[in-house]
């Protein structure tokens, strides 16, 4: 791989893009596409199956035979709620993989003593999320059982098409959470998305366990989806 | 420290940027039950140091010593591993499967 090609496709990761790499395998030679271009490029239909599935593989093609590497952007895992279960799933989360970000506009939980080493964001969330860019590389947690914080951090997740969306509480609080939405307008298809209770069930009980239970989700969420094109389900807002 | 993908790619360009002779080896294609996906990624240094996986560390060591010999020549180089392969009692992959590895050189 030329230096050049590597450099620019770091580029591509650093940014949060996703990018291919076109590599003829009997001559070595390759080439980079960026995300953006894969519309112009002739191997198109290839590459935006590729993408689409997140999945690398070997393609017969005019060009002869290519090894199209995918490379899509780390996924992210975005907790709201800078609790005791934060504090287990974000270590989890980063050693799983994902960039992990806190957001809790409450001062008191979102300190760097209960947080070591995690970037936490004491905002409320309609400042703090933008920023994220929050998308479908995107896993999306809400922990602070109060509707004030957690509510227009769910509007914003279900908007942006996050490939898991978890809330914690009760059947009972998470009925009253449907009616709140409800009445903000979203669909019932993009409350079903909503992953509550939250976890899987594993029955546990402490919040490290619980924090457990929610990475098993996430990732069966994650691995799951690789072979199915959701439908893009947008919230009203 | 464990290391994701990202630091991996990562490695490669600085490693090279810092002038050390430097390989890539990608998984480009398994059958049966592989321990790595295709597209996985392992960055190899001129003195033999790495990082990554292809393999559950089965044929990381093969991988390693043949990409010596692609930093030295700068030539590709196709690896395959598996049950049926004739070094299988050296270095196969007890899981079963069988796994090609390209071989690149970073430069």
């Amino acid at each position: 791989m030329k230096l050049d090609i590597l450099a620019a496709l770091n580029a591509e990761r650093e940014a949060r893009r996703a990018a291919i790499v076109v590599t003829d395998v009997e001559s070595g030679r390759q080439r980079l596409v960026k995300s953006a271009d894969i519309a112009k490029d002739p191997l198109r239909p290839q590459l935006a199956e590729h993408l689409r599935t997140s999945k690398s593989g070997m393609e017969a093609t005019a060009e002869g035979k290519v090894f199209l590497t995918v490379y899509v952007p780390a996924p992210q895992l975005v907790i709201i709620g800078a609790v005791h279960i934060s504090q287990a799933l974000a270590p989890i989360g980063k050693l799983v993989g994902y960039d992990v970000t806190i957001v809790d506009p409450r001062t008191a939980f979102a300190s760097p003593e209960r947080f070591p080493d995690v970037k936490v964001i004491a905002q409320w969330p309609d400042q703090a999320l933008p920023p994220l860019n929050v998308d479908r590389y995107t896993a999306f947690v809400a922990l602070t059982h109060d509707p004030k914080i957690d509510d227009p951090a769910l509007l914003h997740a279900l908007a942006r098409d996050c490939f898991y969306i978890g809330a914690l509480g009760s059947r009972k609080t998470h009925a009253r959470r449907v009616e709140r939405l409800k009445a903000q307008g979203v669909s019932d298809a993009a409350i079903a998305r909503i992953a509550a209770p939250i976890g899987l069930d594993i029955g546990a009980v402490s919040p490290a366990e619980i924090a457990v239970a929610i990475m098993a989700q996430i990732t069966e969420r994650l691995r799951e989806e690789v072979d199915a094109e959701p439908a893009p389900i947008k919230a009203a807002s | 420290m464990l290391s994701t993908d990202n630091d991996i790619l990562k490695a490669a360009e600085d490693w090279r940027k810092n002038g050390r002779a430097v390989a890539l080896a990608t998984v480009v294609e398994t059958w049966g039950s592989a321990p790595r996906p295709v597209g996985s990624n392992l960055v190899i240094d001129q003195d033999g140091n790495f990082l990554g996986s292809v393999s559950g560390g089965c044929v990381e060591g093969a991988v390693v010593t043949e990409a010596l010999d692609v930093i030295e020549s700068g030539k590709p180089k196709m690896l395959e591993f598996g049950v049926a392969d004739e070094t299988a009692w050296k270095v196969g992959l007890s899981c079963g499967g069988t796994i090609r590895v390209f071989v690149e050189k970073v430069e």
